[in-house]
């Protein structure tokens, strides 16, 4: 099969290309346009890489709810039109970061390049560990991370939470509790608010599915979230329901629920199996699937609210 | 059967392929943003759709076929959406 | 047959990328959405053969996820153009 590494060549140049675009643009609109287009090629990598998890996390989070947040913060910010020329960066700082980034990646490179054959793994070890705790599911990254990790993945929503909390901390003292803004100012737009309309609810379909079949097949809790939120804010972009206030009930409950069931199962682990999150073996499945579900709320609470920003004042 | 299968799939994914030919082509070549908007949208989605529609016959099952073609329905959807916004905003831009 | 599949891929590849260098580098802020369009048709095409092809499983999840991203984003854009255009009529 010798197209496969021509194909792959062509791959790696796109991605490079596309890089060196995003990297040297003169606008913001264009580079996030171009960084979008990079994370899209990057799923592509990963999936020649064999890693479809991988691919739709990176294409759901790394690009596409990145890309709207780098382009929202972007407007708010004026700086779409070129900034004040005394506020740009100035030449020295630009090179010096150039050179710190080019040190990194050609760190990573070398490291990469230099690995013993074959190269060292925690894959097995995980794998068994993963299998041992009776998680009995069918995708051994998804039994990973609820399984053999489960207190890193719950300290990442936790995480998730606090960046919520410090943006909406962003907002005035006297907007505190009000809504963001809308995140379209204009009057909708008839065949925009058609195609929210069509795609929300087929998208939420498919984002429960991913979550739920994410148990035996690629897929889970952190991509089912993220499409979940990228579908609540195509509602929003399309004017069809704007952003909640921030001090609403069922808001807070649903950013805080995710971890919140995720720790107490921990703590209830101790006392039903033993440990600190263990699962008793034969409830290790369902258990997992309904600690994942409060998952999905969360990430698809706190996405679009990371999105939307911080409250701001009505004029009325 | 499977031969004839085979080859439906090789008709099916060549026609997409040469879809993709001449929508690149018309992304080239024609002289204004709304063509060139034209090509890509009309030229690449049904490149996309004869692609699923040869990819069928491998699908490992009733439900990965069922997506392929759920795939092909909602590009068919979003780009025809989308494609009216953007044509929208090219002509306001050009006032 | 997989070299059918990864020869076509190659192509909707190298058309891809075609694409991409002729709306990034050489139009307007407008036409650059477009990128999003063309990755979201043709990078779901080759995935889906490239996929096939080496035997990669659950891969139309990926596309269908991919799909549903190249809407949204494509939305977000749009939207943003919107302000920057003024709001002159609905």
């Amino acid at each position: 099969m010798s197209l496969l590494p021509i194909l792959d060549v062509v791959l790696a140049g796109l991605v490079i290309g596309v890089a060196i675009f995003t990297i040297t643009a003169r606008e913001l609109f264009a580079s996030v346009v171009g960084y979008v287009a990079y994370g899209l090629l990057l799923a592509f990598v990963w999936i020649r890489l064999y890693a479809p998890d991988v691919a739709l996390t990176e294409a759901a989070v790394g690009s596409g709810v990145t890309g709207v947040l780098l382009i929202t913060a972007g407007k708010r910010l004026g700086a779409l039109k070129n900034a004040a020329p005394e506020a740009q960066p100035g030449f020295a700082f630009k090179l010096l970061t150039g050179v710190l980034a080019a040190l990194v990646a050609s760190a990573l490179g070398a490291v990469i390049l230099m690995l013993p054959d074959p190269p060292p793994s925690l894959a097995p070890e995980a794998a068994a560990a993963a299998d041992g705790a009776g998680a009995g599911l069918g995708n051994p990254i998804t039994a990973v991370l609820m399984s053999y990790r489960s207190l890193d993945t719950m300290l990442e929503k936790i995480v998730l939470i606090l960046a919520v909390v410090g943006v909406w901390s962003v907002g005035t003292d006297k907007a505190w509790g009000s809504a963001p803004a809308p995140l379209r100012q204009q009057e909708p737009y008839a065949p925009m608010v058609f195609l929210a309309q069509m795609l929300a609810p087929v998208g939420a379909l498919i984002a429960i599915h991913i979550f739920w079949t994410g148990a035996n097949a690629p897929g889970g809790a952190f991509q089912g979230g993220a499409l979940l939120a990228a579908m609540w804010m195509v509602t929003m972009m399309a004017r069809l329901t704007d952003p909640p206030r921030i001090d609403t009930q069922w808001l807070r409950v649903a950013l805080v629920a995710g971890p919140a069931v995720f720790l107490i199962s921990g703590l209830a682990g101790e006392v039903v199996a033993g440990a600190f999150f263990a699962y008793p073996p034969s409830l290790a499945k369902p258990i997992i699937l309904f600690i994942e579900a409060f998952m999905v709320l969360s990430i698809a609470a706190a996405l679009p609210m990371l999105v939307a920003g911080p409250p701001s004042e009505r004029p009325d | 059967m499977i031969a004839l299968l085979d080859l439906f799939s090789i008709a099916a994914i060549s026609a997409g392929t040469f879809f993709f030919l001449a929508g690149t082509v018309g992304l080239l070549r024609f002289p204004d943003s709304l063509t060139r908007l034209h090509a890509l949208t009309k030229a690449d989605n049904l490149g996309l759709g004869l692609v699923a529609l040869g990819l069928i016959p491998h699908a490992d099952s009733a439900l990965s076929a069922l997506k392929l073609i759920v795939i092909w329905v909602l590009v068919l959807l979003s780009g025809g959406s989308t494609s009216q916004l953007i044509g929208r905003a090219l002509r306001r831009g050009r006032k | 047959m997989n070299e059918l599949l990864l020869a076509a891929a190659g192509l909707i590849v190298l058309m891809v990328a075609i694409g991409l260098a002729r709306i990034l580098l050489g139009s307007n802020d407008v036409e650059r959405l477009m990128a999003v369009q063309l990755l979201g048709t043709g990078g779901i095409a080759a995935l889906l053969l490239i996929a096939q092809a080496t035997n990669v499983p659950g891969v139309e999840d990926v596309a269908l996820g991919l799909a549903l991203l190249a809407a949204f984003a494509s939305i977000a854009f749009i939207n943003l153009l919107d302000v920057d255009q003024g709001d002159a009529e609905a």
